[in-house]
């Protein structure tokens, strides 16, 4: 009996399970405190071990404040000479740094377009901007399709955020704006910022704030926004959003005002204060730049651009998710699909190698019997002549023979004739 | 001097003036730079009126493949009984495009267009109303925000250097602190130099002149190209009514020499040496388009063998190039045989001794 209700305790226990798989998650609650509340911590303690990294992508004319602004963001001088207006056309000019603010490691790539702006013929200058950051893309994928791979320390170079510095000159934005911005809203996240802020009064950034997000929007510029999905940051985000583009002033010299020393610049009419946030919006963009958004930065770039970029690019070699029955493709089937196509066709252009071989090889011999032929005619010939030549000269020498005969005969005969007359000679004497 | 002896003709300047109150005066200015740079705001400005009411700015994409247009707005002005009337002749998309190559042709074409209407009015018959058109002074805006002149400020300055006064003036120049405006103009007169660009130069002052104003001479001329702001708008500051822009961290005061060069811009266009900028393109920029003209006509009209021209011109004094290098060339294959027949002679002289 107790063996039965066993089984039957059993079956009902493995009745359990059967249907947990159709059923829906349910949620639990504990007993007792398990511990697993550390893995936010683990996580972060490994990430800092890691070190982070973060690319910026600053892309504005020269001159417009691109490097004092970096320097005035991080508080630190990085090494940069000025750059001249004459360049032929644009370039891009990464550099790294490594910093580290307590015990936090940044790798830090700021790359700068120089030239951007300058040419009197701009129509090409989106090129190389965009061709840098699909460059990265494919790096990254490249190491992605590896089969030995190692991307817990691949240095990754993907751009992350790309500030477009926006002249203030009070109007709207410049039809090179507008143009490269549409370029780029699909492959990177943009903040478009306001250089140089100093020179607009306040009613007047008022108004050019909001044409300038007027005209992005009629254009179907899509920029970053801040996001507003995360309780903690929802309210401080949502407000930003609304300041966008921010109007920054960059400084790195120090002025006196009252008894503190800030970074600021010095006018004969007055005093620009940088962190002062009724002068310009600077904060503002340190704040959401670094302090509240750059790891949704990097996210983003991960999983938003490099995918589209991603998808993209395997599209176009030919793999396809679904094949035409619209079954999943698994991937190993597409890439044994792809090997085969490429080793017949290796195979096929084998096989036309060695036809073309063969065929050489048959013309060159029928050549070859030609020339024989026709030496061995020329051969046959000659050997003619030189019979028909060897016959005509036997010929004169059997004549010449024969007169030589003829001759001698006719000499003997003289010579006796000539001895047998002289007797006569005598004998008709004597008688 | 006995009143006897006095002549009277001291007289004649006030004669002068007299008569130019009467008959008044034109000016035309052209204004040239990329969209946003504060021109009609300076313009207004300067002679104190609004001449930009209702104006359409275009957005950014309408920009993208725009051409550069020529408007002119005209308007009579007086001050004390002097009449003027002021044509400004504003470029609006010029620099504005994506591809900006040879922006500035439809404004050399409208410099050419204005001294050829003159010199055909002034070779008519009936010369007594003749309308001065031409420009006389340009005001060509550098944007205060890179490093110095940028390919296209080089390339305008090189195309318009001799049609026209070229002033260049750094715009918006609340954007830089005095440490960084002192390295932009110096910048900004190394490159003009290196680029060979004419710019309008002031007269030198005459030797015979007071120390003072050879001063400030010297001060107007050390701080060129000015650095110039404008406003539309007039503000409170140190218990006056003013122009000047408000800002949180302060007021920037237009007239202000501290500043802005703006005071010394308006002294130099209107007050002291408009006239200059007159004379200098009657005398200089049309003389030689006129020249110019007057060669191409003429080597047209030799090579079509017509006898009437259109204007009644005086012959050609001066042969061209071409016709020189052939007179050249002969005469020396003139000399060369002159000597050798002299050779010769000597020669034969003596074998004959």
């Amino acid at each position: 009996m107790e063996h039965s209700g066993a089984s039957i305790h059993l079956s009902a226990v493995v009745n359990v399970f059967v249907t947990f798989s159709n059923e829906e998650k349910r949620s639990l609650s504990l007993g007792g405190h398990v511990g697993f509340d550390s893995l936010p911590h683990q996580l972060v303690s490994k990430s800092v071990t890691q070190g982070f990294c973060f690319n910026i992508l600053c892309v504005g004319e020269t001159g417009i404040g691109k490097s004092t602004l970096m320097n005035t963001l991080f508080n630190t001088m990085f090494e940069n000479e000025e750059a001249s207006h004459y360049q032929n056309g644009v370039y891009l000019r990464p550099r790294t740094y490594d910093l580290q603010e307590s015990n936090v490691h940044l790798k830090l790539t700021i790359v700068d377009t120089v030239g951007f702006g300058d040419q009197i013929n701009k129509e090409d200058s989106y090129r190389p901007i965009v061709d840098y950051i699909d460059t990265q893309f494919e790096n990254y994928l490249q190491e992605e399709l590896k089969i030995k791979r190692s991307l817990f320390n691949y240095h990754d170079t993907r751009i992350h955020i790309c500030l477009y510095f926006i002249s203030p000159t009070g109007h709207s934005l410049k039809s090179l704006d507008l143009v490269t911005m549409k370029k780029l809203d699909s492959k990177v996240n943009i903040i478009p910022i306001i250089a140089k802020a100093d020179t607009i009064s306040k009613s007047e950034l008022h108004k050019f704030k909001i044409k300038i997000m007027s005209e992005l929007v009629s254009n179907g510029v899509q920029i970053y926004q801040f996001p507003t999905d995360d309780e903690a940051v929802t309210e401080i985000n949502s407000s930003m959003n609304a300041h966008l583009p921010f109007a920054v002033v960059g400084s790195i010299e120090e002025v006196k005002v009252g008894n503190k020393m800030v970074r600021a610049r010095q006018y004969p009419w007055g005093v620009v204060q940088v962190e002062n946030e009724s002068h310009c919006d600077f904060v503002k963009l340190r704040e959401m730049l670094i302090r509240v958004n750059m790891e949704d930065l990097r996210e983003q770039t991960h999983a938003r651009h490099y995918e589209l970029y991603r998808r993209c690019k395997l599209e176009e070699m030919g793999f396809k998710d679904t094949d035409p029955d619209s079954q999943p493709f698994s991937l190993q089937e597409t890439y044994e699909a792809k090997r085969k196509e490429f080793l017949s066709d290796l195979q096929r252009k084998e096989e036309e190698m060695r036809q073309m071989f063969v065929n050489k090889v048959k013309e060159t011999e029928a050549e070859l019997k030609e020339k024989e032929r026709e030496l061995h005619d020329k051969f046959e010939q000659l050997k003619r002549m030189h019979q028909e030549e060897k016959r005509k000269v036997e010929e004169k020498r059997r004549d010449l023979e024969e007169e030589m005969n003829a001759f001698n005969r006719r000499k003997v005969a003289a010579e006796t004739l000539s001895l047998s007359q002289p007797l006569k000679k005598d004998k008709d004497k004597k008688k | 001097q006995s009143d006897k002896e006095y002549v009277g003709f001291a007289t004649l300047p006030n004669q002068v003036h007299r008569k130019s109150v009467k008959k008044g005066f034109d000016f035309t200015l052209l204004v040239a730079g990329e969209s946003g740079l504060g021109k009609s705001t300076l313009v207004n400005s300067l002679f104190l009126t609004d001449l930009h009411k209702d104006r359409k700015l275009l957005n950014a994409e309408e920009r993208i493949n725009q051409t550069v247009e020529i408007t002119k707005h005209t308007v009579d002005i007086e001050e004390k009984g002097v009449k003027l009337k002021l044509t400004i002749v504003d470029t609006p998309g010029f620099g504005d495009a994506v591809n900006n190559t040879e922006c500035w042709k439809p404004i050399t074409d409208y410099i050419d267009q204005q001294f050829e209407q003159y010199f055909r009015d002034e070779s008519g018959l009936n010369r007594k109303n003749i309308q001065d058109n031409r420009v006389h002074c340009c005001l060509y805006f550098i944007p205060p925000f890179g490093h110095g002149l940028r390919p296209v400020d080089v390339q305008f300055m090189k195309a318009l250097m001799e049609k026209v006064n070229v002033v260049p003036l750094i715009s918006k120049a609340d954007c830089l602190t005095p440490g960084e405006m002192k390295k932009m103009k110096d910048r900004v007169r190394e490159e003009t130099d290196k680029y060979g660009l004419k710019v309008y130069q002031f007269p030198d002052c005459d030797s015979d002149e007071d120390e003072e104003f050879k001063q400030q001479d010297r001060e107007l001329k050390e701080s060129t190209p000015f650095a110039v702001i404008g406003s539309n708008t007039v503000v409170e500051a140190r218990g006056q009514r003013v122009r000047g822009r408000l800002y949180p961290w302060g007021i920037v005061e237009v007239e202000n020499p501290s500043h802005c060069d703006f005071v010394k811009l308006r002294n130099m266009l209107i007050r002291t040496h408009m006239h200059d900028l007159k004379d200098i393109t009657c005398d200089v920029h049309y003389e030689n388009y006129r020249a110019q003209c007057i060669q191409q006509m003429t080597s047209k009209l030799t090579q079509d063998n017509r006898v009437e021209s259109p204007i009644p011109i005086l012959p050609l004094s001066t042969p061209d190039v071409e016709t020189e290098k052939l007179i050249k060339m002969k005469d020396e294959e003139l000399r060369r045989m002159q000597e050798m027949l002299q050779k010769m002679q000597q020669q034969m002289h003596e074998q004959d001794l």
